[in-house]
């Protein structure tokens, strides 16, 4: 294991033992308002100042980081999962299989999705929990994102499908369904980690997006995306850089993941 | 000799003098002429405009960027001077309004010409009234004037004479017609021939409109210098806030009419001598619940919300005051009722501010069978007290104020959820399917005669937030608030209109259909080019006195 990759794994087990820990490093909580001493700098008390409303900053990255870690790589599996299973298998099908599926996936990719999102909005009741809204924005996201996706995994898996080994496969009597989940879904790995890593920043600033909506995450619970909003004043923030942490904390997370599955598919090969 | 040298030394030296004396005094007597001069030429003021105007009509304007062309450009009878909301001599010499209330005579002003060398006379003013007047026109400042169905008769007595009566009384009369910019009868340029101190010259759509100065106008200042004293004004069309803050640091812009206190602060801090703020505006902010029987939502809901109890518990519950605090850094007070005490003559005085106290307000609601179990409010059925409290998407101060009161609330066993939406799904939910349970929004106001509230106080009324549109009113103290309103828009005397609505603010006081919240500061920006600025709190709070304005360049 190189430097990087031990590197990798203590940031991510650091980052993942203190959200798991926030009940103990954050006792007050992500919600409690210090009405005093609100927008404040860093300080003893205060390890990244308070917020608008006085709600400590650190005590809100920390339980933030719990909801964006569980759920923007889960929105991002159920998408990538998605897009293996409709751009996968019409790739490797091929003709009107393959045609059939990138009209659906063409079709989805043209959809209105801010007036179907207003409507989802409208048919949800107003009274959903926090966690709910968590669950439902998640939700909303693996199943909206998975069309980009399928388009790449599509080409792939057709050129996948005329390779030698698959020929040789063929050959050696294996059949379809065989063909498809042994020699060409495992080929289609690196796509498909690839895809995976690049929905996890992007469906965490969606989730934020999403929130002009009514959807999104629900006050007070925090998250990577709501926190990332605060980046919003660019006239401010020069001056008080420790609102920078969350988009840090982001980097950081994404860039370690990344190492360490270089370091899993080096293994592999 | 000496003496004689003397004589010849004094008049050598009187006549020395007075050869330097005479061009001294051309040149002292020409530089005073074009300090003068300077002073008449009084640059031009540069501001923005957030939207693009929709009309030039002054009689069709229904939105704040074609009311300011309007304000600048457009002569009117009287007008309330903005500093001391009292009513002053416009295009009217004089008015007189009759006892019942449904005539006003005016004395017109001569010598008095259109932008385009039209004279005005009394038949431009028969004129404008009756195209404000127009069925047809639907104008919403000849809704102001409509109390009642029927024609409006102009009676032409002179050029300078006029007088207009109304098929009904119409309150607060006179005040009105500072809306209502008087159109040339005989002018081929129609809406764009002006009796105000600017018109317009050059239009581009999307980008900018150029106001410039008219040269017929008739206001001159107590010197005889003709008004205004700027040369031009440049408006820039641009929606953006940010843009506008950043082009007013740079010195691109003069002013900055209304400002948020996040940018106040902002920009306090950097240069305090260019903020100004006038103190509580007209503005508030406020709470309701929806009271609307046939709304979407559970039986034992409209129950809560339509207890008085209930409202005033949640009322009793909000920190006000750190709402003003925390939100608006400062630049708020909490709001006593429907008016802010910044309507000198129309607030009710004797209203108490209002109290925040949780165990007050825990108490009021134990006395309706609610009850704490395990840290959680239940009503006297044992359902959760649970709702939800939605407002618009991107308004920041809103959204802020949402999550402190969840707070306040949650202190006493309330779960409040906020939800904020994009704003024409919360106008479809509070106007079309009533499907929402508690709504935070503001209410601007312009106007200080609370005639102009009509259509939110009449139980009647499409915009009664709360339960709009009613065929009878569905409570008793609805149906003596709808009994005040009209009472105090059929009286004359202002003393008993005052009367009626002091007791409609006190209505609203004890039943709180309202929750109101704040009043938002009036907060303006104006550069230190600008001399003669005088931020206020009524609009356009800064440049209410453009014909007085100077702009050293």
């Amino acid at each position: 294991m190189s430097l990087w990759h031990k590197i990798a794994c203590v940031v991510l087990a650091m980052v993942i033992v203190a959200s798991l820990a926030a009940n103990w490093l954050a006792p007050e909580g992500y919600a409690h308002q210090y009405r005093e001493a609100t927008d404040a700098r860093p300080s003893r008390v205060h390890w990244l100042g308070t917020d608008e409303l006085g709600r400590d900053r650190f005590a809100r990255v920390l339980y933030g980081t719990r909801i964006s870690l569980l759920l923007a790589p889960a929105a991002a599996l159920l998408s990538t999962l998605l897009a293996a299973l409709v751009g996968g298998i019409a790739g490797y099908l091929g003709g009107a299989w393959k045609r059939a599926a990138m009209a659906v996936t063409d079709l989805f990719l043209s959809l209105p999705w801010l007036f179907l999102l207003i409507t989802a909005r409208a048919l949800l009741p107003l009274n959903v929990s926090p966690l709910l809204s968590v669950l439902v924005t998640f939700l909303l996201l693996g199943l909206l994102g998975w069309a980009s996706a399928a388009r790449v995994l599509c080409a792939s898996a057709a050129s996948l499908r005329g390779s030698d080994f698959v020929r040789q496969a063929r050959a050696a009597g294996v059949n379809g369904r065989g063909l498809f989940w042994i020699h060409v879904l495992p080929n289609l790995k690196p796509v498909l980690f690839a895809q995976f890593w690049i929905s996890i920043p992007v469906f965490i600033l969606s989730e934020a997006n999403l929130g002009i909506l009514g959807l999104g995450v629900a006050e007070p619970m925090p998250s990577w995306g709501s926190l990332l909003k605060e980046l919003e004043g660019l006239v401010s923030v020069g001056e008080e850089p420790w609102k920078f942490v969350p988009l840090i904390l982001l980097v950081i997370v994404v860039t370690s993941f990344q190492i360490l599955l270089s370091r899993q598919q080096e293994v592999a090969a | 000799m000496i003496c004689h040298n003397m004589k010849h030394h004094n008049k050598k030296f009187r006549s020395t003098t007075l050869s330097f004396a005479r061009p001294l005094t051309v040149f002292v007597f020409g530089l005073a002429l074009l300090c003068a001069d300077a002073l008449a030429q009084g640059g031009e003021l540069r501001f923005c405009l957030r939207a693009e105007p929709k009309t030039f009509d002054p009689l069709k304007v229904d939105d704040d960027a074609s009311g300011a062309i309007r304000y600048l450009t457009g002569g009117v009878l009287i007008r309330e001077n903005r500093q001391t909301q009292q009513l002053e001599p416009g295009l009217a010499l004089s008015w007189k309004v009759s006892t019942d209330g449904r005539e006003i005579s005016f004395h017109l002003r001569s010598g008095v010409n259109f932008s385009d060398g039209t004279p005005f006379s009394a038949e431009d003013v028969a004129y404008t009234m009756q195209q404000v007047m127009d069925p047809s026109l639907h104008s919403t400042t000849g809704d102001s004037f409509r109390s009642g169905t029927g024609s409006v008769e102009t009676k032409v007595i002179s050029p300078t004479q006029i007088s207009i009566r109304f098929p009904a009384p119409v309150a607060g009369l006179a005040a009105l017609f500072d809306q209502v910019a008087v159109m040339s009868a005989h002018s081929p340029k129609k809406e764009m021939a002006v009796l105000g101190p600017f018109m317009v010259g050059e239009y581009k759509p999307g980008a900018s409109i150029d106001l410039k100065r008219n040269p017929y106008y008739w206001k001159t200042d107590q010197q005889g210098h003709k008004l205004p004293y700027l040369d031009s004004i440049h408006l820039d069309i641009q929606p953006n806030r940010d843009v506008e803050l950043l082009r007013f640091k740079k010195g691109e812009l003069d002013l900055i009419n209304s400002l948020d206190s996040e940018y106040f602060d902002k920009l306090s801090s950097s240069s305090p001598q260019v903020v100004h703020d006038a103190g509580p505006s007209l503005d508030s902010e406020q709470l309701w619940f929806n009271e609307v029987a046939k709304s979407p939502i559970p039986a034992y809901k409209k129950a809560w919300f339509r207890s008085t109890a209930f409202r005033r518990a949640i009322s009793t519950a909000i920190n006000r005051d750190d709402l003003s605090r925390i939100v608006y850094h400062g630049h708020a007070q909490p709001a006593f009722g429907p008016f802010s005490p910044a309507n000198k003559f129309w607030f009710n005085a004797n209203l108490k501010p209002p109290v925040y106290s949780a165990e007050t307000a825990l108490k009021t609601l134990q006395g309706e069978g609610f009850r704490i179990e395990n840290g959680t409010l239940k009503d006297k059925d044992g359902n959760e007290v649970v709702f939800s409290i939605i407002t618009n998407a991107g308004n920041k101060q809103r959204e802020r104020m949402a999550v402190l009161i969840q707070d306040d609330l949650q202190k006493i066993g309330i779960h409040v959820n906020v939800v904020t939406l994009d704003f024409p799904s919360l106008i479809e939910r509070m106007t079309q399917t009533f499907d929402y349970e508690a709504i935070i929004l503001g209410l601007t106001n312009v106007d200080l005669d609370p005639n102009n509230e009509m259509n939110v106080w009449l139980s009647s009324s499409e915009n009664h937030q709360w339960n709009p549109a009613q065929k009878t009113p569905e409570t008793a103290w609805e149906a003596e608030i709808d009994r005040l309103m009209r009472l105090q828009a059929s009286a004359v005397d202002p003393n008993k209109r005052k009367e009626a609505f002091d007791r409609v603010q006190e209505i609203a006081v004890e039943q709180q259909p309202f929750i109101f919240l704040i009043n938002k500061n009036a907060l303006s920006a104006v550069s230190t080019s600008v001399r003669g600025a005088a931020p206020v709190i009524l609009w356009p709070q800064t440049y209410w006195n453009a014909e007085w304005l100077t702009v050293q360049q």
